[in-house]
């Protein structure tokens, strides 16, 4: 089994913002994705797979988070970085949006 | 042994697409018919097309029209220039890496247009009534949401 989409052509790596890479004055954003109708249970994982790098195991989980929960967090840090995020998100047709993480 | 239409190639890097003809005739059919809808004068605006351009900022439309003005003509041309690479190798049946996600944003894309026209439910059953005004148009969905899952599941392979 592939745990890795190792055919992506953009992979990104989402670290989560510590002390000293975050921006103290800006509270750090975040990006969701939420459930819907449409959109294939395997496809949301393969595109979680391809954008963010994460294992089959990670993608699996975020996708069932929004599937049973009704969204997930996938990617968070600067606003231009999520901003990137949620670009490419709709580039695949997944419902994104970001906010401040509260 | 595979009844699959969409695997990876057994020699070379790509993928072989194995689709009957009138499945090929089905996409050439719908293909112009996005790309038209895509340009459109405001596409982000057409109800029909909103799951392809999605609000990003909900809390804050000062914010999201920026972004749309940032962003929203990249999405649109990628969209159509997948159409593009679909369109050109609609009769191969070889494709590569590269051909395949375009092949993927565009199915997807399509069943998002088509999902949204038909106000698809997550519990769709997956039987057409064939007696119903828009049987052919969830046939269709049916179809896509099939070819679309072949070829996630072969991506996801290589």
């Amino acid at each position: 089994m592939t745990a890795r989409a190792t055919t992506a052509p953009i992979e990104v790596e989402i670290d989560e913002p510590t002390g000293s890479e975050a921006d103290e004055a800006d509270r750090p954003w975040i990006v969701l994705v939420w459930n819907d109708p449409i959109n294939l249970m395997s496809y949301v994982t393969f595109v979680f797979q391809k954008l963010f790098g994460y294992s089959l195991e990670k993608a699996t989980e975020l996708m069932l988070d929004v599937h049973h929960k009704g969204r997930a967090v996938v990617a968070s840090g600067s606003r231009e970085r999520c901003e990137l995020d949620v670009f490419r998100l709709h580039e695949h047709g997944l419902w994104a949006t970001m906010q401040h993480d509260r | 042994m595979s009844g699959r239409s969409v695997r990876r190639a057994r020699r070379g890097g790509g993928f072989d697409l194995r689709l009957g003809e009138s499945e090929r005739g089905l996409l050439r059919s719908l293909l112009p018919q996005l790309r038209a809808m895509l340009g459109g004068d405001d596409p982000h605006r057409d109800p029909s097309l909103r799951r392809l351009f999605p609000v990003a900022y909900p809390d804050d439309p000062e914010r999201d029209d920026e972004f749309r003005s940032l962003v929203g003509d990249d999405l649109r041309r990628g969209r159509l220039d997948s159409i593009d690479v679909v369109e050109s190798s609609l009769d191969a049946t070889s494709v590569d890496d590269t051909q395949l996600q375009a092949w993927m944003q565009v199915v997807n894309d399509l069943r998002l247009v088509l999902g949204t026209l038909l106000d698809v439910s997550e519990d769709e059953s997956p039987d057409v009534d064939p007696d119903a005004p828009d049987a052919d148009a969830r046939a269709t969905y049916q179809y896509l949401s099939y070819l679309l899952d072949e070829i996630v599941t072969a991506l996801a392979r290589a």
